[in-house]
């Protein structure tokens, strides 16, 4: 397929949206890297970081729907212009949600470092989910950059394996509290810290969902992961 | 070539058409069917064979010596292309408005009258029912109730296309076949235009040759992609725009047609 429009107006429009998208996607990355760092070396100021960079994001997602807006006011998007703007949206929403996610990690890690709790704690296992988490979006942001629906595809995979993480998590948080009933109030933190980790996972998924349905035209949310690796050939 | 059988009844079956413009060949081997009382939309560039082909759907085509088609256009079970075909009494069932308005230099009544005095004897209060009907049915009527015997060439642009879809519609054929019709029109009459195909296709089967896109995805059922005399694609309207099947439709509708 010719990949430039007759209007080169057209285009350099998408490729800006889409540079914008990218941006927002590389903003969001440093928040989660900012609150991983505050959550393993107990730092303060890592979590303002993360409070301050929320700003920019929120500004972002307000500009980026905005431009999406006009495109699709001013040109009338059909087919693969219309999933890709559709798609657009909807990721950038994610991607705000993960910034919010970022945004909660920095908070309750300050509310830790002030209660000045036990340290204890397993913080280890989360930053290893952390870490595979924000792995799991750069890759989503990569397969979104390059619509490569393999990709996209080893991400819904993954993040099955987040999800099972934080299961086992929960269950190691549950014996500390039960053999010392004084780590509960940590362990909460902990706990909530452990859900915004898993619901990056998700967000990413969300995102390599939308970069199926862009190039492929199909809407592959809620559907079990081996229909779509099936019809995903 | 890739088709999606409507579900519904047929009005027009055509099969392995080809069409001739002497030595040229403006169809080749189009086969589809146009659903009844649903709007089927053609789409292309310009020399695809979308108004060619809109215009075997009524032989007007026969009006000029050296045009020919071949294959088979079934009207309710009937070849119409069988040169025994009465084409007078096609053209009252198979009704055709062209991209430019053309109504006759005639008042309003008469430009409504006309046709149908030439299928139907009727009486003086008969017609005038008819007169008006069709107007109504062509959303005219409220704007020129009090100057029937007005020329018809008096009325704007817009009014004079909706006079001719009346005149059309007044013969109560069972198909129309809509050239472009929006095309020498500013919005809003094309609006209304587009706003009376909606409420026409309830009593008549409609087939429609567009250029804008746009026009296409808003007001038909079924569109129709043809490039260099073939069908590309047909199917549902909502699938052609969201989802078409063949890179060579996606790369038309999206602007990319090089």
């Amino acid at each position: 397929m010719p990949d430039k429009h007759l209007s080169s107006q057209f285009d350099s429009d998408l490729n800006n949206i889409s540079s914008h998208v990218m941006e927002l996607g590389g903003l969001v990355e440093s928040q989660i890297r900012q609150a991983v760092y505050a959550l393993s070396q107990f730092s303060p100021e890592a979590a303002d970081d993360v409070l301050v960079t929320e700003n920019k994001v929120n500004s972002l997602e307000v500009e980026i729907d905005r431009e999406i807006a006009s495109v699709i006011g001013r040109r009338q998007p059909t087919a693969r212009d219309l999933r890709l703007l559709m798609a657009m949206s909807k990721t950038t929403a994610n991607l705000e949600r993960v910034g919010d996610e970022a945004a909660k990690i920095a908070r309750m890690v300050k509310s830790i470092i002030e209660s000045s709790a036990p340290r204890s704690l397993p913080s280890g296992d989360l930053r290893v989910s952390a870490d595979l988490a924000s792995g799991l979006l750069r890759k989503a942001l990569d397969s979104f950059a390059r619509l490569d629906v393999p990709m996209a595809v080893s991400i819904l995979r993954e993040d099955n394996a987040i999800d099972k993480e934080f299961d086992g998590f929960v269950r190691k948080l549950i014996t500390y509290m039960m053999e010392d009933p004084r780590t509960i109030s940590a362990s909460l933190d902990l706990l909530f810290v452990a859900k915004a980790i898993e619901r990056i996972g998700d967000h990413s998924k969300n995102i390599a969902e939308f970069v199926i349905y862009i190039v492929k035209g199909e809407d592959v949310r809620h559907t079990p992961l081996a229909d779509v690796e099936s019809s995903m050939g | 070539m890739s088709e999606t059988k409507p579900a519904t009844k047929n009005a027009l079956e055509v099969r392995d058409l080809n069409f001739f413009y002497g030595k040229f060949q403006g169809l080749r081997n189009v086969t589809m069917d146009i659903a009844e009382r649903k709007v089927t939309a053609f789409i292309g560039p310009s020399g695809c064979g979308k108004s060619t082909l809109l215009r075997t759907l009524n032989r007007m085509y026969s009006l000029y010596p050296g045009q020919r088609a071949e294959g088979e256009i079934n009207f309710y079970g009937q070849n119409i292309l069988d040169p025994k075909q009465d084409l007078n009494l096609l053209r009252a069932r198979i009704g055709m408005v062209f991209q430019k308005p053309t109504p006759f230099p005639m008042t309003i009544y008469d430009n409504i009258a006309f046709g149908v005095r030439l299928y139907e004897d009727l009486s003086r209060t008969e017609m005038d029912e008819r007169v008006e009907w069709a107007l109504t049915k062509a959303a005219l009527w409220t704007e020129v109730k009090d100057k029937l015997g007005q020329n018809g060439l008096s009325l704007s642009g817009g009014q004079q296309q909706r006079l001719c879809i009346a005149r059309s519609v007044a013969v109560k054929p069972s198909v129309l076949l809509l050239d472009e019709p929006t095309s020498a029109l500013d919005p809003i009459s094309t609006g209304k235009v587009e706003e009376l195909v909606h409420e026409l296709k309830a009593d008549y089967t409609i087939a429609i040759v567009t250029h804008n896109m746009q026009q296409a995805a808003r007001c038909s059922d079924y569109t129709a992609y043809m490039y260099l005399g073939e069908l590309v694609e047909f199917g549902e309207t909502e699938q052609i725009f969201f989802k078409p099947k063949q890179t060579a439709t996606e790369d038309y509708i999206t602007g990319r047609f090089g």
